[in-house]
């Protein structure tokens, strides 16, 4: 079994980086495997065999989307700007450019801790309801 | 690892992420000047000192013919609140125990937000650095125990804002004693009086212990800051068998730039 999902030495990494790393491995090969299934399809002629591919490809759906869902409830501002981006009508990347500047901007402004801080992240809290 | 060593505590990830959450949970409605004046950072543990811009002149010089200005800084203050918990009572959590004695975190997290709020509202002369209230230049007044008499002081004090070039909105930061008095009163025809305090200063009416009296303050941006270094964290010190010695700590310095942006009201 390999391990080289971790870019830097396992043993110096918090178990919750080393969680979020296996999450973005597993996202990744879910990813891959869609792309795969979309491939088989596009060649396959047994309509029995596309039935069951076409499931397949289902559950990698399901997979992606939940690997991406853990790892947006874990990162604040990816989930901000994915908020600015997925479904929405309109220019992706005009979307992804203002995203990217509301939530980098306003994370500074909220005092958002610091890359690899173990911190509470609590920050600024105007605008919190007492 | 961090200088928070918290890799040397013998805790779980589980654990951790209880005792973060409790933390959390616990300080964030208390920390009231988190509510009302800007917050910069988190700069990091390394970080030492607010800048002031400004210079003191030296009566010596290094060489004839040199003058010497020293920069002036405001240092950061480390606040530090330790508690001791049970290590049986992290095991029941990690096997899924749904009331787990944190009463020791609950405790420090209060200690530490009302240190907080007392830094910031009436400032912490061993640290040089003057709060709110203690530099808001309007005269002095009293508060008092009588809650009628709240929403004509409180309108006193936005006008004293008014006159002073202080646009709105405003924020009320009141003790502990005047909030619960606050919160049980009603006016003529069952109003509650907290919303009438809200209406007046347009701003948060927060809670706010370690504030003595109350404190109307600008919300405007840029008359009060709290620069913060190591935001709160928690960290570990020492186990013994059946206990684990943790502690909050953040790192802060606070300056108040247009002291005229407050009126303060006295117990």
């Amino acid at each position: 079994m390999g391990f080289d999902q971790y870019h830097e030495p396992p043993e110096e990494l918090p178990g919750a980086t080393r969680t979020f790393a296996r999450l973005c491995a597993s996202l990744t090969e879910e990813a891959e495997a869609i792309g795969w299934y979309e491939q088989r399809l596009a060649v396959e002629s047994d309509r029995e065999a596309l039935a069951i591919m076409r499931d397949a490809q289902g559950e990698e759906f399901k997979h992606f989307c939940m690997d991406l869902e853990f790892l947006l409830r874990r990162t604040p501002l990816w989930r901000e700007i994915a908020e600015g981006i997925l479904f929405q009508e309109g220019d992706i990347v005009e979307h992804g450019e203002e995203a990217e500047e509301q939530a980098v901007e306003g994370a500074a402004e909220r005092g958002a801790p610091l890359a690899g801080s173990t911190s509470l992240g609590i920050g600024s809290l105007k605008g919190v309801a007492s | 690892m961090s200088h928070l060593l918290r890799e040397h505590a013998p805790i779980t990830e589980a654990a951790w992420r209880l005792i973060d959450d409790e933390a959390r949970e616990r300080l964030t409605p208390a920390l009231a000047a988190r509510k009302l004046v800007d917050f910069a950072g988190p700069h990091g543990w390394e970080f030492s000192a607010t800048n002031l811009g400004r210079t003191t002149a030296l009566s010596g010089a290094p060489s004839d013919g040199v003058q010497a200005l020293q920069r002036r800084v405001l240092a950061a203050v480390e606040l530090r609140a330790a508690f001791t918990l049970s290590r049986a009572e992290l095991a029941d959590a990690d096997r899924g125990a749904e009331d787990v004695d944190l009463a020791p975190l609950d405790e420090a997290a209060h200690r530490l937000a009302t240190a907080e709020n007392r830094v910031v509202f009436h400032g912490f002369d061993d640290a040089a650095i003057t709060g709110i209230a203690q530099a808001a230049t309007g005269d002095a007044v009293a508060l008092g125990d009588d809650c009628a008499a709240y929403p004509r002081l409180v309108a006193h004090a936005v006008e004293a804002l008014l006159r002073a070039g202080v646009d709105g909105p405003y924020g009320l930061a009141l003790g502990p004693d005047a909030y619960t008095r606050v919160l049980e009163t009603t006016e003529h025809g069952g109003y509650p009086l907290l919303d009438h305090l809200r209406k007046i200063v347009g701003g948060p009416l927060v809670w706010a212990p370690g504030v003595e009296g109350a404190v109307v303050v600008s919300q405007r941006g840029g008359d009060f800051l709290l620069d913060v270094g190591e935001d709160l964290s928690i960290g570990f010190t020492a186990h013994e068998a059946d206990s684990v010695e943790l502690y909050l700590v953040e790192s802060v310095t606070f300056r108040v730039a247009t002291p005229e942006a407050a009126v303060a009201l006295s117990p």
